[in-house]
């Protein structure tokens, strides 16, 4: 009986020694879900989801605290995505956090920018170059379309322009079946 | 030179009609310079090149207009020489129907040629060689349009085994590679001797389908004279079997030399590369001659009266190509390339461009539309002719399926696209229009991922920056306060120090002195209300004076201590 219990005792010392080495030797950096929904995020940390910035988002997501149809530069795409990764029911996107646009960057009016440097400290990518009292410019292949630079501009010279399709960015359409219109014989 | 060579097979393939005999018959023409050259900027695989002109500029032909751009990029030249009327977007050569920026030329009728000058690459070095190539424009003419001068690198051995010359040729009505076989073979192995060179490469196998006997006598007799004046056997002409695509590059290596590439994989880590036998020509005008590629060898066929290929100028208008053929009436379309591979054109006022091997002209009587696609019966036909051994019904499936990381994981980007799978497809599916489709939306979203990384990289270098100015900003404003505190506190020490100099003992007393004069003057001076004033108006201020003080007892607990 005593032979019993100490040999249930060393085991238990000895695979709990074990366990607690691998969770020390084997530690997992960060949380791997936060990482795996930010890569499916669009990363325009436009702030629409009502998180400051893609990362927080990920974080309220993977603790439950957030809905995963709070992200419309994501689309229902990255909902879909989100829907997979999680196990969760697919959800339009909701409509208090914006709606769905095409893609655009922002443009700033060169001969209304007053080089008030607003937009720049707006701007989370750091796509807006320029000085204070200097022409501020964007550089549209760093934009991510986020819109956080319009409030700020006191004189409203920024605008999103649509990104116009290119030879290079023209996808193939989904193949689809023509239907042809039959004439009808009249007897 | 006829010895044995063993040929080895490839998958799948096809036989369909060739319709290659309507555009032999007659000898290679110059096609006339049209009014007016619409020369596109982006005429190869890769960065597209910065315009180098301006409107109203005269240039001259074989003058560069457009400069590589970037790691992967071509130049691309002027075809003949007038003057720049325009740097703008045109229409291209693409399914798309999207233009792109263009050069507009007016020729001058003159043909100016820049001055010519061959280059010396056996005195160069390979890269000198290899950049000399870019700014002569000089890409793959199969189709595919790579920049060649990335494909002449030996790769990790520093040699090559096998040079492999594409005469193949396997697609219906295009015989633009046999014709310049049959007439310019000399010039052909020319620049296969230079390519050789560069690759170190043991043996030139040139690959042509056995159903173009003019040319492999001509080139064979072309391959006899080299090897005679070389002294060795090295170039040698093989007739493969005619079944479509032989003309892969993938599948030609394989008949030749038995070397399957596997996927992801270069041909030059097993010794082989592989150029299609225009490349070879433009090779050899471009280093013997000095001409930048300007013109190729183009094949009209389809729907006209007299297919021909012709000696065309980048940017000649595909209509007036199509005019000197007689197009028949009843034609409504123009394909660029092939009926299996081919792409349809927006427009026939769409240029001629590096890429452009055949002009197709197309009619409903000649490709009639395709009946209506049926549900997939899973017949296994495709995979039996798909020729680079994939699974054509499943690609579809997860194509059509939009789950493309499946698709992908058969292997969807090895598909060459040759169309082999849709043309035996018994419900007739455009299989290879669900690849592109498949194909161009991995790739967007590869492009999206990127870009989202590279936000994501500078938004979090954008936080840490902002952290880094807060705690700098906050080191500053601390250093600042203790300094002030020091400064203070050394203030109060002086202060307290006593007094040592005979002269600040005098400063001092001087200074009560003063003090003291104004104090005693202070107390003599009275305000002028308050002398003379009668008994009642010295109570009526006695009695403000105690409802003030009152009032102030009364406030006292309300305010704060410090006030």
């Amino acid at each position: 009986m005593l032979e019993a219990l100490l040999v249930m005792a060393l085991g238990a010392i000895v695979l709990g020694a074990a366990l607690g080495y691998a969770a020390v030797r084997f530690r997992v950096e960060g949380d791997p879900l936060v990482e795996k929904i930010d890569a499916i995020l669009p990363q325009t940390q436009c702030g629409q989801c009502g998180f400051p910035g893609c990362k927080p988002y990920a974080q309220a997501i993977a603790k439950g605290e957030a809905e995963i149809n709070q992200c419309p530069p994501g689309g229902e795409e990255g909902i879909h995505k989100l829907a997979d990764l999680l196990g969760r029911e697919f959800k339009p996107l909701s409509a208090e956090h914006g709606i769905e646009k095409p893609k655009s960057v922002a443009l700033i009016n060169e001969q209304t920018c007053i080089g008030c440097t607003l937009c720049i400290q707006a701007c989370p990518v750091d796509a807006i170059v320029g000085a204070a009292k200097q022409m501020h410019t964007v550089v549209a292949s760093q934009c991510t379309g986020c819109e956080l630079c319009l409030p700020p501009c006191p004189v409203d010279c920024i605008t999103m322009e649509p990104l116009a399709e290119s030879v290079e960015t023209w996808k193939w359409k989904y193949p689809v079946v023509r239907l042809h219109p039959v004439q009808k014989e009249t007897a | 030179m006829s010895a044995l060579q063993r040929l080895f097979g490839f998958h799948g393939g096809v036989k369909p009609a060739y319709h290659k005999e309507a555009s032999t018959t007659a000898p290679i023409a110059v096609a006339p310079t049209p009014t007016r050259l619409v020369i596109p900027l982006h005429q190869s695989i890769g960065g597209p090149p910065r315009p180098l002109v301006k409107p109203g500029e005269r240039v001259l032909k074989g003058q560069r207009i457009g400069s590589a751009d970037g790691n992967v990029s071509s130049a691309v030249h002027a075809s003949t020489s007038g003057t720049v009327v325009a740097v703008e977007m045109c229409l291209m050569p693409h399914t798309s129907g999207l233009s792109a920026l263009c050069v507009v030329i007016e020729p001058d009728g003159r043909d100016e040629w820049i001055a010519l000058q061959a280059f010396d690459y056996r005195a160069a070095t390979p890269t000198q060689t290899r950049d000399y190539l870019r700014d002569a424009g000089v890409v793959g003419l199969g189709g595919a349009v790579f920049p060649t001068y990335l494909k002449l690198n030996a790769g990790k051995q520093g040699k090559l085994e096998t040079l492999v010359l594409n005469g193949a040729e396997c697609e219906p009505f295009i015989t633009c590679d046999d014709v310049l076989m049959r007439e310019r073979a000399d010039a052909i192995l020319r620049g296969a001797v230079i390519m050789r060179e560069m690759l170190a490469a043991g043996q030139v196998l040139v690959g042509i389908e056995d159903n173009k006997p003019e040319a492999v006598a001509a080139m064979e007799a072309a391959a006899r004279a080299v090897n005679a004046a070389s002294g060795d056997d090295a170039i040698r002409v093989v007739a493969v079997p005619t079944r479509y695509p032989a003309g892969g590059a993938k599948q030609l290596i394989r008949v030749l030399t038995g070397i399957e590439v596997p996927h992801g994989e270069r041909s030059t880590d097993y010794g082989v590369q592989c150029f299609n036998v225009g490349t070879a020509y433009a090779i050899h005008e471009a280093i013997e001659l000095g001409q930048p590629l300007i013109s190729r060898i183009v094949t009209v066929a389809g729907n006209v009266g007299h297919a021909r290929n012709y000696q065309v100028l980048f940017g000649t208008p595909m209509k007036d190509l199509i005019a000197l053929c007689a197009p028949l009436p009843d034609s409504d379309r123009v394909i660029m390339g092939g009926p299996m591979m081919g792409f349809l054109m927006p427009a026939d006022q769409v240029p001629v461009v590096k890429a452009t091997n055949c002009v197709l002209v197309g009619s409903k009587k000649l490709f009639p539309p395709p009946p209506p696609e049926m549900p997939c019966i899973r017949c296994g036909e495709c995979a039996k002719v798909c020729p680079a051994d994939l699974q054509p019904f499943e690609m579809y499936w997860f194509s059509r399926a939009r789950i493309f990381g499946k698709a992908q994981e058969y292997n969807l980007f090895d598909c060459i696209e040759c169309g082999c799978c849709a043309y035996v497809c018994p419900s007739r599916i455009p299989l290879v229009d669900y690849y592109r489709f498949a194909k161009s939306e991995i790739w967007t979203r590869e492009v999206e991922k990127e870009a989202a990384d590279e936000a994501r990289e500078r938004y979090e270098f954008r936080l840490l920056r902002e952290e880094r100015e807060k705690q700098e900003k906050a080191a500053k404003l601390a250093a600042k306060t203790a300094a002030g505190r020091e400064k203070a506190a050394a203030a109060v020490a002086e202060a307290q120090k006593p007094a040592v100099t005979p002269e600040e003992d005098a400063k001092k007393a001087l200074i009560a002195a003063a003090l003291e004069r104004v104090k005693t003057q202070k107390e003599l001076v009275h305000p002028e209300n308050t002398v003379d004033l009668t008994p009642e108006q010295q109570a009526e201020v006695a009695a403000i004076e105690a409802r003030r003080a009152e009032i102030r007892e009364m406030a006292k607990p309300h305010l704060r201590q410090d006030d």
